[in-house]
């Protein structure tokens, strides 16, 4: 671990500003709240073509182009352009970075403002009130009011993105033509629970936290959040994908010494939270983490999933992994029965793959064939 | 399955003889579920000829996938499993075609696809055929023929019926045989429609649309 964080660049983000307020679920309005979002593609003249892609806790809005913080490809570079699933000839693609977010949407490490929206001079930091996966979508119709659009093709979002995309068909079915959550759930497991409060513990234990006022002398508690990134990080790979990739092999070494050995799995996991701490926010990821344990999408709907999506005209199409123990199949399927009570058109494939919860931003060639076919033939259904 | 077969046999791999004659059966903008669907070659058709809503489940990933990259609306799902999930009446047609034979509970899937369908469209292989009779009649053996031609360790027909054994069930549980047919191993109409018994005899395969009594 570095002894010092250099903290992150700024970076000039698009975004679009609403001074009408946002009521969230905790009952604070935003009286002032932005939207930093990128766009691929052209909307064409009705505005029948725009899909919403959703990112999941430690994405951004840097789709499918060189993300200006880190210099590496869009997170889901390998299926956007003209041809691919996520076909940049046919659909205009959106995708923002969620309330809550650190990457110029408002959130903790964003100005705070007053209840008039007037600017304070210091961040939000742990002021920042909870918000909820309910309270994202909201932010984000506002984008999608703004642009114009009265009907997304589809909203497509894997993790917590297909939370958000749950979310818009539960809260906007008349907005969503077609809803693609992947690898997701409608609600946390009390393990899914669980690996989330050992993320925020180790962050809290940083001493450099300070109680999350740790923008005031400009240091990051690089030490506890890059813990958290390193724990979370197992749970996005299976057992049989770190058994292939790492084994018991070491670095530098081809026998234990019992001196100074380094296993390959402890070097990527170090290198996987040294680089996390230098684009990601500690007060973020609290913030994040808390909404997605936050989401019981039945709950919303008194107990019941299938009355949230009850009378539905969205089609949907799950997709789920065969080797993903943070989201597994059997959440997926909770989703699909749901839907089939609520009769909505569903369709719904686990994809066998031993690359655990990762797989989602892998390359899956069946999952993309899938996806794309699903979406086009939505499009055509549209009249797009 | 232990063995190294597609896990059903009666799978819709193209657009089968009868399943067209099934696809005769549905009207124009029908709600239907196609139970066993395949690649969903009789929902394609549903969809394009019929104009109607039709989903499938299929228990064969691989041909789960195809049927979604072709903008089908299938599950990946079985019909002992998944049925119970829907909500009553959800359908105006729920088909299994092919299948009755291989799931766990038959009587079961029956009740739970006239629960959620107005109708039910069924066919299945009969085992009263002739060539069915003669080989366990006269060698004492499990018989093989072009339709039943996986050994008995390892078929997954676990509940073969004959067409009177079907007639049967419906009269137990009270359904409505709207229509019936006796079909040839090529899935065209064999004309033993006026004689059960004889349809019993020379059907390879049956068809049947049912409703609720």
């Amino acid at each position: 671990m570095p002894a010092s964080v250099a903290p992150f660049p700024q970076v000039d983000h698009q975004r679009a500003v609403f001074t009408a307020g946002l009521a969230l679920d905790c009952g604070v309005v935003l009286a002032r709240h932005a939207v930093a979002y990128r766009t691929y593609g052209t909307l064409n003249a009705a505005k029948t073509n725009a899909v919403l892609v959703c990112h999941a806790l430690t994405g951004d809005q840097y789709l499918a182009e060189t993300n200006p913080l880190t210099g590496k490809p869009g997170w889901w570079q390998n299926i956007v352009g003209p041809g691919k699933p996520l076909d940049t000839d046919r659909y205009f693609l959106i995708c923002a970075n969620v309330l809550g977010g650190c990457m110029g949407s408002t959130g903790p490490r964003e100005e705070m403002t007053d209840a008039e929206g007037q600017g304070l001079g210091r961040p939000w930091g742990t002021d920042f009130p909870n918000v909820t996966v309910r309270d994202m979508v909201r932010q984000q119709k506002c984008l999608i009011d703004r642009l114009g659009i009265t009907r997304l093709l589809a909203v497509v979002g894997g993790s917590l993105g297909g939370m958000q995309a749950l979310q818009w068909a539960a809260c906007y079915p008349e907005a969503v033509f077609a809803c693609v959550p992947i690898a997701t759930a409608a609600h946390h497991s009390a393990q899914n629970i669980a690996f989330d409060e050992v993320g925020r513990a180790a962050i809290h234990a940083d001493p450099d936290y300070n109680n999350g006022r740790y923008w005031e002398d400009g240091r990051i508690p690089a030490q506890g959040l890059s813990v958290a990134r390193m724990v979370a990080h197992i749970t996005y790979l299976s057992e049989e994908a770190l058994q292939r990739k790492f084994g018991r092999k070491l670095r530098g070494a081809q026998t234990l010494t019992l001196l100074e050995d380094v296993f390959e799995v402890q070097s990527y996991l170090r290198y996987q939270g040294s680089t996390f701490v230098r684009r990601f926010d500690a007060n973020s990821y609290l913030t994040i983490t808390r909404a997605t344990d936050y989401l019981d999408i039945a709950a919303e709907h008194g107990g019941s999933l299938a009355r949230a999506f009850a009378g539905t005209a969205t089609r949907f199409f799950v997709a789920s992994f065969s080797s993903d123990w943070l989201y597994p199949t059997s959440e997926s399927r909770h989703i699909v029965r749901a839907l089939n009570t609520a009769a909505a058109n569903v369709s719904f494939v686990e994809f066998p793959t031993d690359k655990g919860h990762d797989a989602f931003l892998l390359e899956e060639p069946e999952f993309h064939r899938a996806l794309g076919g699903f979406l086009a033939g939505c499009a055509a259904r549209a009249g797009v | 399955m232990p063995d190294t077969h597609a896990p059903i046999q009666y799978v819709a791999k193209n657009m089968r003889l009868d399943l067209r004659l099934i696809a005769e059966m549905v009207w124009p903008g029908a709600t239907v579920l196609d139970i066993g669907c395949g690649d969903g070659a009789l929902l394609a058709h549903l969809t394009t000829t019929k104009g109607a809503d039709a989903r499938g489940i299929e228990i064969d990933m691989a041909e789960v996938t195809e049927a979604v990259a072709n903008g089908l609306a299938v599950i990946h799902g079985d019909a002992d499993n998944d049925l119970a999930f829907y909500p009553d009446a959800a359908f105006d047609f729920v088909i299994l075609s092919r299948t009755l034979q291989a799931v766990e509970k038959p009587r079961e899937v029956l009740r739970q696809m006239l629960r959620i369908g107005q109708r039910a469209i069924v066919s299945f292989p009969n085992f009263g055929h002739w060539q069915v009779r003669w080989q366990l009649g006269t060698g004492g053996r499990m018989p093989m023929t072009g339709t039943w031609h996986r050994a008995w360790f390892e078929t997954p027909n676990i509940h073969p019926c004959t067409i009177r054994d079907f007639f049967d069930l419906c009269a137990l549980e009270g359904y409505v045989v709207e229509q019936w047919l006796a079909v040839d191993e090529n899935g065209l109409r064999a004309p033993w429609r006026r004689s059960v018994r004889l349809a019993n005899l020379f059907g390879e395969q049956a068809l049947f649309l049912l409703r609720r009594g």
